[in-house]
């Protein structure tokens, strides 16, 4: 088969795919800006430019500057959780043991289970009633039991309910990617380094990790993504309460223009997620190029 | 620089399984270049290992200068080690994979130069300090492992197969490089290889290997004019002793000494030759065939001819071949050990 | 064969280490699993006592929340809903992909990497940034309250994410065997169907796996476009339509959570290493 009958064949066989990406995701995403520039109502067939009137009122509103530094709080914890939680994990895994096998199915659970369902586990956990939580720290008198602590009622807990949550769904994860990582280290590497005299710490920190950057890195990036555009696990455990403490942008982009029939407001506020993600997707191209080059 | 001993050492990987080292006992003498030599599996590598702390022995004993090492981690026994691959740290510069051993025993900056300095002026490689390993051609990365190994001055050197991994061409100067080296630091050095001629070339002594277990040591010429056993026997030398089956005993002779019968003085042993196949190697040629008189039943033999000899042979004849009788090696037959002379009937 | 880098002290307390961390790993990420599965069988009574030790069974252990699970309420339909939306996907997924990762794989050379990386790149768009132009689209298209709305837009990331992991399986299959095809009379797509799809059979079926899983996963479409209960999935229907008013039946909640999770995993977990080779050579050249 020639080369121009190749180069046919191929376009046909990625034309369905392709096209079916562009029109499905291409066109709404084109359509996120228009709406984000525009006046639309739920109801409503027409359609009228307004510039950058949404964006202005969207920035001005109080709340979704919250819900801004919620997305970003959020995240920054729960990469920094995960990584950190994740590394000790991917190591104590490292070597074969008994069990392992079993461990490692449990540990996945987190991950395997719909994001809702995983939530709506953790808020029976949390409940203000019956949080078996709760239950535990009264009995070893760590908290009074009048006065347990409202892990979804408080805005503060309730920021930490989510961080938490989220942490224990990405922490399979991570765990798996950097395990990944950590097996790809050639042995004689690191046992070179203990002839070389180097102890468990610094090998780690010297060797180890610096090997596993790139790994490190695409398990940061997708973490981030999973974690900034993600509007369930908030949805489910507070409804963005108490009073708005839990409310990210695509929560805040949900109220607004689905519950809320504001479609130019909230297309506006989903908008704001364009630059993590055009910032992600960057990186993440420098990581593949960088793996073609080594 | 000290001698390395072993007691009794034994690996037993698989409970029920045999051991891949089993009850090794020996000793190098200090700043002498000892090789391990076998074929894979046969527990060399295993054995630096354990001499190197990175495996655990099964029993048994290390010491190295006198000092009792068994169950100390690798960087307390004061020993360097080049791997196959040279495990060169990727993301490091030169000047930094030399470094790292000195930064892990806290030395200060301005030493760590001094020194770094040093092992790279032995090594002739002060050109490429800033510069990555992947950067660096096979020659140069066993210039920065040995440099590596050299500067932190450890008492011992393990040397783990370092050549294989370079192209044919490249092996023989890179071996001439390290011969050269080991003759300026003079540390005690274990080498572990499984190519006979490296370990011909390159050994003080050579310990021979066979399925865990010692079967000689000795100078290269000890191993290879006076073998211990017929494995040690058929290992050394390419190509291989010829040995045949003479009723009470094993006899060998290498390809070099059998020869036509004119080149051979007396005494001498008469074998008839049948010549199948000659391979012309440039400046000897390879004579394959098999044994003519009838007692050996067609047993194939192999002989060795310098090409600047006029004798000329065609494939598909009888020759008459012979073997000087000093140069008969006589092995039990039961036992496959060396054994004193004995007459046999050669018809 | 492990390798001691540490001395002999210094292995003990990694040990001691090792299960400390594994301990409490498995503790913080398995209870919830296990709470829900106590949770389950409780008696409410029982599970509505403040006073009651909570991690035993005062009164026996019962089978109401499941019976009024299953007989009262539409999970049994909405696991209906989920399963048939995910065969649809899946059959969706691999009518689109597996051509697409075949042309990436052997055909496009240079610029494949590229538009392989960029295929894939589309599954970082998260479902709330296109959900409100989506929500138009199903509207307009007179798919909303609808399933097939789920079936029309699920495939924008199962695509993406099989297209990499099939051309990663596809990479790691010698050209060689379907050349050695081609030499015996057939053609290139002939070699694609007969030689390599059957081989690469192990990969698919990792895609099929995966791709369900993400269906069954899915919550802000589905929440968006469908409204009444009947048409609802698990992930959606179980959190949001199991609570009459403000009340929550935690007990068939909980049930209900389990029996949504449990097969996934068990499948899930089989496939796992091979999705993960899959996923690297991927990245691979």
């Amino acid at each position: 088969m020639g080369m121009k009958a190749q180069r046919a064949l191929a376009g046909a066989l990625l034309a369905p795919a392709v096209l079916y990406i562009l029109a499905l995701v291409g066109l709404p995403l084109a359509l996120a800006f228009v709406y984000s520039l525009g006046d639309v109502r739920v109801g409503s067939t027409g359609y009228r430019f307004v510039g950058l009137e949404n964006f202005r009122s969207v920035l001005s509103s109080p709340t979704f500057r919250a819900a801004v530094g919620h997305s970003v709080i959020f995240t920054a914890s729960v990469q920094a959780i995960v990584l950190v939680g994740g590394n000790a994990l991917a190591l104590a895994l490292r070597r074969r043991f008994r069990g392992r096998g079993a461990v490692r199915f449990l540990i996945l659970m987190p991950w395997v289970a719909p994001i809702s369902l995983g939530a709506i586990g953790w808020k029976w956990i949390l409940d203000s009633i019956y949080s078996v939580i709760n239950w535990l720290l009264v009995r070893v008198h760590l908290v009074n039991r009048f006065d347990p602590p409202m892990w979804l009622g408080d805005p503060t807990l309730a920021m930490l309910s989510v961080i938490v949550v989220h942490s224990w769904r990405l922490l399979p994860f991570a765990t798996v990617i950097l395990l990944a990582g950590l097996t790809s280290i050639p042995p004689d590497i690191l046992e070179a380094a203990a002839v070389d005299g180097a102890g468990f710490w610094r090998t780690h920190f010297e060797i180890t990790l610096p090997m596993m950057r790139p790994i490190i890195n695409v398990a940061v990036l997708f973490g981030v993504i999973f974690t900034f555009t993600d509007m369930t696990v908030v949805y489910v455990l507070t409804r963005g309460g108490p009073y708005d403490s839990t409310q990210v942008l695509p929560s805040l982009a949900f109220f607004t223009g689905v519950l809320g029939s504001d479609l130019a407001a909230g297309a506006a506020i989903s908008v704001f997620l364009v630059p993590i993600l055009a910032i992600v997707a960057w990186r993440m191209l420098r990581v593949a190029a960088r793996a073609e080059v080594v | 620089m000290a001698s390395v001993e072993t007691r009794n050492l034994t690996k037993v990987f698989r409970r029920g399984q045999p051991g891949a080292v089993n009850g090794v006992s020996l000793v190098t003498r200090e700043g002498e270049f000892m090789v391990f030599l076998g074929p894979s599996g046969s527990g060399k590598t295993t054995l630096l290992r354990m001499i190197a702390g990175l495996e655990e022995p099964t029993s048994g004993e290390v010491l190295i200068g006198d000092r009792v090492v068994t169950g100390l981690a690798p960087r307390e026994r004061r020993i360097a080690m080049v791997f196959q691959s040279y495990a060169l740290y990727p993301h490091l510069s030169v000047y930094r994979n030399i470094a790292f051993p000195l930064r892990a025993q806290g030395m200060p900056r301005e030493s760590r130069r001094a020194k770094v300095e040093w092992a790279t002026g032995l090594l002739a490689i002060g050109h490429l300090l800033e510069r990555k390993p992947r950067e660096l051609s096979g020659g140069e990365r066993q210039r920065v492992a040995l440099a590596r190994a050299i500067v932190r001055e450890p008492s011992v050197f393990l040397l783990d197969e370092p050549l294989s991994n370079l192209d044919a061409k490249l092996r023989t100067s890179a071996r001439e490089e390290l011969i050269h080296f080991h003759r300026r630091v003079q540390t005690t050095t274990i080498y572990v290889t499984h190519d006979q001629v490296e370990a011909m070339a390159m050994g003080d002594r050579v310990v021979v290997l066979d399925r865990g277990s010692v079967r000689q040591v000795g100078t290269p010429r000890e191993v290879y004019d006076d073998p211990a056993d017929t494995f040690v026997a058929g290992f050394l030398g390419s190509p291989p002793m010829n040995i045949v089956d003479a009723d009470e005993v094993f006899v060998g002779f290498r390809p070099e000494h059998f020869l036509p019968e004119a080149l051979v003085p007396e005494p001498r042993v008469r074998l008839p030759f049948l010549i199948d196949t000659i391979e012309y190697l440039g400046s000897e040629r390879v004579l394959l065939g098999h044994l003519g008189a009838p007692r050996f039943g067609r047993k194939r033999a192999v002989s060795r001819l310098s090409s600047t000899l006029p004798e000329e042979f065609s494939p598909g004849t009888e020759a008459l071949f012979a073997v000087a009788e000093s140069r008969l090696k006589f092995f039990d037959r039961r036992t496959e050990r060396r054994c004193a002379a004995r007459s046999v009937a050669w018809e | 064969m492990t390798t001691i880098t540490h001395a002999r002290e210094g292995r003990w307390l990694t040990r001691a280490g090792r299960w400390t961390v594994v301990g409490s790993a498995v503790v913080f990420l398995g209870f919830p699993f296990y709470w829900m599965a106590i949770t389950a069988f409780k008696r409410t009574g029982d599970l509505y006592n403040v006073g009651n030790d909570p991690f035993v069974f005062n009164e026996p252990p019962t089978l109401s929340h499941l019976r009024l699970l299953f007989g009262q309420t539409l999970f049994l339909r909405w696991l209906l809903n989920t399963t048939a939306v995910g065969i649809a996907v899946v059959a969706v997924t691999l009518v689109l992909a597996i051509p697409a990762a075949y042309a990436l794989a052997r055909l496009a050379g240079r610029w494949g990497e590229r538009l392989g990386i960029a295929i894939f790149l589309t599954y970082l768009v998260p479902s709330t940034l296109l959900f409100i132009p989506m929500a138009k689209v199903v509207a307009v298209l007179g798919l909303q309250d609808s399933l097939w709305a789920l079936v029309l837009v699920y495939p924008t990331f199962t695509v993406p994410f099989s297209v990499w992991l099939l051309m990663g399986f596809f990479k790691a299959i010698p050209r060689e065997i379907e050349e050695a095809a081609m030499v015996d009379g057939l053609t290139r797509l002939e070699a694609f169907v007969r030689v390599l799809v059957p081989i690469s059979l192990s990969g698919i079926l990792t895609v099929v796996i995966f791709g369900f899983t993400l269906v069954t996963q899915e919550f802000v479409y589905a929440l968006t476009f469908i409204y009444s209960a009947e048409h609802q999935t698990v992930s959606v229907g179980v959190p949001i339509f199991l609570v009459r008013g403000d009340v929550y039946y935690w007990g068939s909640l909980m049930a209900a959570c389990l029996i949504a999770t449990l097969p996934i995993a068990f499948v899930y977990d089989l496939f796992l290493d091979r999705f993960i080779a899959g996923f690297t050579v991927g990245a691979v050249k």
